[in-house]
């Protein structure tokens, strides 16, 4: 009681009890989510629940010797992060500080109480107006554009600002903190805006998912491809290629903008990131792919406060670019780490749990973020996108644990990874049986303009035999592969050459680990023709061992290693076609 | 300092005492004993109405009589280069009778995290002389990778062979090892110590041991010393420390039991739903940091309840580590040392220390072909025990062939012997060579014209 009614003469909030990351304060006059700076170092924390008197804060950094009594001021700010020149290439933790300049700041290792904005606030950036005097701007207009790197970042008037008249626009040099443009209402425009986290960025309208996401990887856009602003998820047990994939997605998918968020994962991880992607390129425009790339690091030994910000804090960013009319994608490694990261400081403020100690909103949470994804209309008139991937780590592997299934009944695609094919070094890892995307319809249109007619079918035929392979696995389990029938086990070949060649994709072999649609289709097609060749010829007399003894094909894996491979895939067309001539005539 | 007599409750391992002045979050706490007799604690919960203070040791003889003081501190490890060749408690005191240690500097045992943006990848490839290890789970410096084993199964062995054999190709920088023991027994802590004394490791060890029959709560803060003074020579002294930690699992069970105390929801099995969280504070602490010449490789061992590797221990461990080596009881029953079943092993690093640059160009798709052939030879062994041999294809039982040639030449080899690296390598195409050549799919041409034995014997004979 002392502590209250020494509180209750001051002005400021003081600290009652510190528990962990979760501490109560009395006497702060605070609104839910409002950002308060705890102790007299001030840490940075945010309102999470109020109950009378008591403010309950959730505190970003490590609490360790704080004690009962210090003061707690409220901002009366919420969560936001600094939007404008100079988030790409950028490293931040959960909260936006970034971390190149928390070294500079304070060492190797993340020392508490030291804040950065998240912007270089003075840095300067050639402006170049693209309104003029007179002319009438809106809420998320496009007012100039600066090069930030290869990328042209479009600067707009903020979605919260009343639009109007530009009274005075200048081009220039500038700081983020100088005024560009002034409005008639007497307004003054910056090159930053601050945007809560919490709160979706708005759009004029939400449009259906026509264009697919390319990404290079055969079984995602072969098989079961995501639209861009679509959602999918990846759940797997450990090491079953969660974060490989997630890091193919950000280095070779054909988005133009690419947040990553390391949510709660490893530290050598976002090394790897930001060692390897300042080195490879684009492969659409020959640029260091870092240059397209913000990145979120609050690994899984950084406070677990700022790890449940993280999603949002990249989300957001996500969603500032999408409105200057890009297409983003976000990947977020781990969504589950941020669940935990939510049951950790909801069982500390002793709410009542739901399934397996996860807090009652849950689903509610998941489904807000991933419907923060989308291809839009922008303010602007614009098309932009964001497109959403989460991995999920589930315990034990055990896909029926409440985030993966909350998150399947939200998204759209599901990548799922399959312990049993990890250890057989069959990568990517993704069950072709379990997965599924539920975009085929909306993408098919494109699919058949865009690679070939054929391709719809091909991809048909091929989920068919895989199947169908399925089956027959299960019948030679009893009986031996000899005891089918012969057509059979020309399936179970043919079923054989889609996983081995097309299915299997090496994400470190330099030429395998990007294989574009053209490539694709032209693998699938030979795999057909084998399989057309090699039925057509068993109806004719040609045994099966022949068949699998056919030599040419064995030479068919390489041509994934050769980058101009067309050539050496005739070859082997040609050599194939003779050798199935031979064998029928020699029946 | 003042000393609080207000002890109102006592619960497991924690102690609740009323009415205080301020009292900071994880500050280090002294119980005097009414025979003379300090324990120590650490502050979990504090509020001006009471502090929640989780002991260190046995409760046993805390009572309300009980003098609490707060030290005004967080815990802080002594650390000095003398500390090289010491053994000390589980709790961070000498016990191998040799003077207190002279501390350098006392630093917070929580260590904060490396700032990812500082990190080094860890690239520089170490060669441990085990084949399973080297050729197809490669370790790299700065690498987190435990040991999943099973009571009874020869993790020790491997542990030991793994700390003596381990060298940088063509390094002679200083390196030391930390050994922490985590309720381990008296007879496997000798056999780790008879071990190091033999081959003069104990030199360039710090040993800390938390015995089975030591407190259990202590095993909270074994970890953390044995890290702290890890940091402390690898980032502040230079050298490339090996840090083992065993067993794990024990250190888990004490988490789970300070959970209880406490009456938080239990997560998973009654694990606390922070355990993950917890452990990565742990073994997050490896690694390399840029222009600094240290690194810290860790070796976890745990013992996994049931031979479950499901089970929330090892699973929460390998969503955290770089991999896992997984030893396997039924090839210890067969008789196979070491008995690493490479199929759920991984080293995730490896593609980062392997290659042209590092070991060998042709290593990366070897170790590839040498998983996919033990796979699909493993897998048919199922089938055979139903359809019976005959009924495999020719194909099919090459393959179930090489599988038992990969367990008995590759997989097994002997407690003292330390293969290079290239004799792995070449050892894994002798075994490839049982197979046809074109079922070596995952490797290109040009490795199999260079390296495979048929075609080098052809070389030979050509230039011969
Ligand atoms: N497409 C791929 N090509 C080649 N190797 C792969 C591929 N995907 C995964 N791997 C291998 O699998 C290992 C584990 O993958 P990854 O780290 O992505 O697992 P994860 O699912 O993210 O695990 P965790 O949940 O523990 O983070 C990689 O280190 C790599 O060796
Ligand atoms: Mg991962």
């Amino acid at each position: 009681m002392e502590i209250e009614a020494k509180a209750a003469k001051g002005s400021g909030g003081v600290l009652k009890r510190i528990a962990g990351p979760v501490v109560t304060a009395v006497n702060i006059d605070a609104h839910m989510y409002d950002v308060v700076k705890v102790g007299h170092e001030e840490l940075m924390g945010e309102v999470i629940k109020i109950q009378g008197n008591e403010t309950i804060i959730q505190v970003y950094e490590d609490t360790s010797g704080i004690r009962p009594g210090e003061p707690v001021i409220n901002t009366g700010l919420s969560l936001a992060v600094e939007l404008g020149p100079g988030l790409l290439t950028s490293i931040y933790d959960g909260i936006q500080r970034p971390l190149s300049v928390l070294v500079s700041k304070m060492g190797d290792f993340i020392q508490r109480g030291v804040s950065a904005p998240g912007l270089d606030h003075q840095k300067k950036w050639e402006f170049k107006a693209l309104v003029r005097e007179g002319d009438t701007v809106l809420p998320g207009s496009i007012i100039g554009e600066v090069q930030e790197t290869n990328i042209v970042h479009r600067i707009l008037v903020p979605p919260n600002v009343a639009g109007g008249k530009v009274k005075s626009i200048r081009s220039g040099s500038f700081t983020i903190e100088e005024v560009i443009c002034t409005l008639d209402s007497g307004t003054g425009l910056t090159m930053m805006q601050k945007w809560p986290v919490r709160v979706p960025r708005p759009v004029t309208e939400k449009m259906n998912p026509t264009i697919p996401l390319i990404t290079g990887q055969r079984i995602l856009d072969g098989l079961f491809p995501i639209a861009k602003g679509g959602t999918a998820a990846i759940p797997g047990p450990f090491g079953s290629g969660k974060t490989v994939t997630q890091q193919q997605l950000a280095k070779w998918s054909d988005a133009e903008i690419v947040v990553y968020i390391g949510c709660g994962e490893r530290g050598n991880e976002m090394t790897e990131v930001l060692t390897e992607f300042p080195e490879l390129e684009d492969p659409k425009t020959g640029k260091p792919l870092m240059e397209r790339t913000v990145l979120i690091a609050n690994t899984s030994n950084m406070p677990v406060a700022a790890r449940e910000a993280s999603v949002y804090t990249g989300i957001t960013i996500a969603e500032y670019f999408r409105d200057m009319g890009y297409d983003v994608s976000l990947m977020a490694d781990s969504t589950s780490r941020w669940a935990e990261a939510m049951r950790e400081i909801s069982s500390r403020l002793e709410e009542m749990p739901g399934e397996e100690g996860y807090p009652a909103y849950l689903a509610a949470r998941l489904s807000e973020f991933y419907e923060r994804a989308g291809r839009v209309k922008t303010l602007s008139g614009r098309d932009g996108s964001v497109s959403v991937i989460g991995a999920v780590s589930p315990p034990g592997g055990d896909f029926s644990e409440p985030v993966t299934q909350n998150t399947l009944r939200i998204v759209k695609v599901f990548w799922a990874l399959d312990a049993k094919l990890s250890q057989r070094r069959h990568f990517p890892a993704i069950n072709w049986l379990n997965s599924y995307s539920l975009y085929l319809d909306t993408l098919h249109d494109w699919y058949d303009k865009e690679v070939s007619p054929e391709w719809n079918v091909l991809r048909a035929w091929a989920m068919e035999v895989l199947q169908k392979e399925a089956e027959l696995q299960e019948i030679v389990q009893l009986v031996g592969s000899d005891a089918l029938p012969e057509a059979e086990q020309v399936t179970i070949e043919v079923a054989r050459m889609i996983r081995e060649i097309f299915l299997q994709q090496n994400a470190y072999d330099p030429v395998d680990t990007f294989c574009d649609m053209s490539k694709q289709y032209d693998m699938m097609k030979t795999i057909r023709s084998f399989a057309d060749h090699a039925y057509a010829a068993q109806v004719a007399g040609v045994t099966p061992q022949q068949i699998i003894g056919i030599q040419s094909k064995n030479d068919l894996p390489q041509i994934k290693f050769i980058k101009d491979y067309r050539p050496e895939l005739e070859r082997i067309k040609n050599a194939m076609d003779s050798e199935f001539t031979r064998l029928r005539s020699s029946v | 300092m003042k000393e609080y007599r207000t002890i109102s409750k006592i619960a497991g391992p924690l102690v609740f005492v009323e009415k205080t002045e301020p009292v900071g979050y994880g500050e280090l706490v002294n119980l005097a004993l009414f025979d003379g007799s300090i324990k120590r604690g650490q502050v979990l919960d504090t509020s001006d109405q009471l502090v929640v203070v989780q002991v260190f040791e046995t409760t046993a003889g805390i009572g309300k009589d009980t003098g609490v003081r707060f030290l005004g501190e967080t815990i802080k490890m002594p650390v000095g280069r003398e500390m090289l060749g010491r053994i000390l408690s589980g709790g961070g005191k000498p016990i191998d009778g040799g003077p207190e240690i002279v501390p350098e500097k006392r630093l917070d045992i929580t260590g904060a995290a490396i700032n990812p943006y500082a990190r080094a990848s860890p690239e520089e490839f170490i060669q441990t002389g085990i084949s399973t290890i080297d050729g197809t789970n490669t370790l790299v410096r700065g690498q987190k990778l435990p040991i999943f084993s099973g009571a009874g199964l020869p993790h020790n062995n491997i542990a030991l062979q793994i700390a003596r054999q381990a060298k940088a190709l063509g390094s002679k920088e200083e390196f030391a090892v930390v050994f922490a023991a985590m309720g381990i027994t008296k007879e496997e802590a000798n056999h780790f110590m008879q071990d190091f004394e033999r081959t003069g490791a104990l030199e360039r060890a710090v040993v800390f041991l938390n015995l089975a029959d030591d407190p259990a709560v202590e095993r909270i803060i074994t970890p953390r010393l044995a890290l702290t003074t890890a940091e402390y020579l690898a980032f502040d002294l230079g050298m490339h420390v090996l840090v083992i930690l065993t067993d794990m699992t024990n250190y888990c069970e004490a988490l789970r039991q300070i959970g209880a105390a406490r009456e938080e929801v239990p997560g998973r099995r009654g694990y606390p739903g922070y355990m993950y969280t917890d452990l990565a504070s742990i073994y997050e602490r490896a690694g390399i940091i840029k222009g600094k010449k240290g690194s810290i490789t860790q070796f976890p061992i745990l013992t996994m309840p049931g031979d479950d590797i499901t089970h929330p221990i090892p699973d929460l461990t390998g969503y955290i580590t770089e991999g896992q080596i997984v030893v396997s009881r039924d090839l210890h029953r067969k008789g196979i040392y070491p008995p690493v079943n490479v199929l759920p092993s991984l080293s995730r690093l490896m593609n980062l220390g392997i290659g042209k640059e590092h070991t060998r160009e042709d290593h990366k798709k070897v170790s590839d072909q040498l998983y996919a052939a033990y796979a699909e030879g493993n897998d048919l062994r199922g089938l055979v025990a139903i359809v019976g041999k005959d009924a495999l294809s020719e194909r099919d039982r090459m393959f179930l062939e090489f599988a038992d040639l990969f367990e008995n030449r590759f997989v097994r080899q002997g407690y003292n012997e330390d293969r290079t690296i290239f004799g792995t390598l070449d050892l894994g195409w002798d075994l490839l060579s049982a197979l046809p050549v074109e079922q070596l799919v995952r490797i290109d041409r040009d490795l199999i014209n260079k390296y495979h034995p048929k075609f080098r014997q052809q070389d030979a004979k050509a230039q011969g």
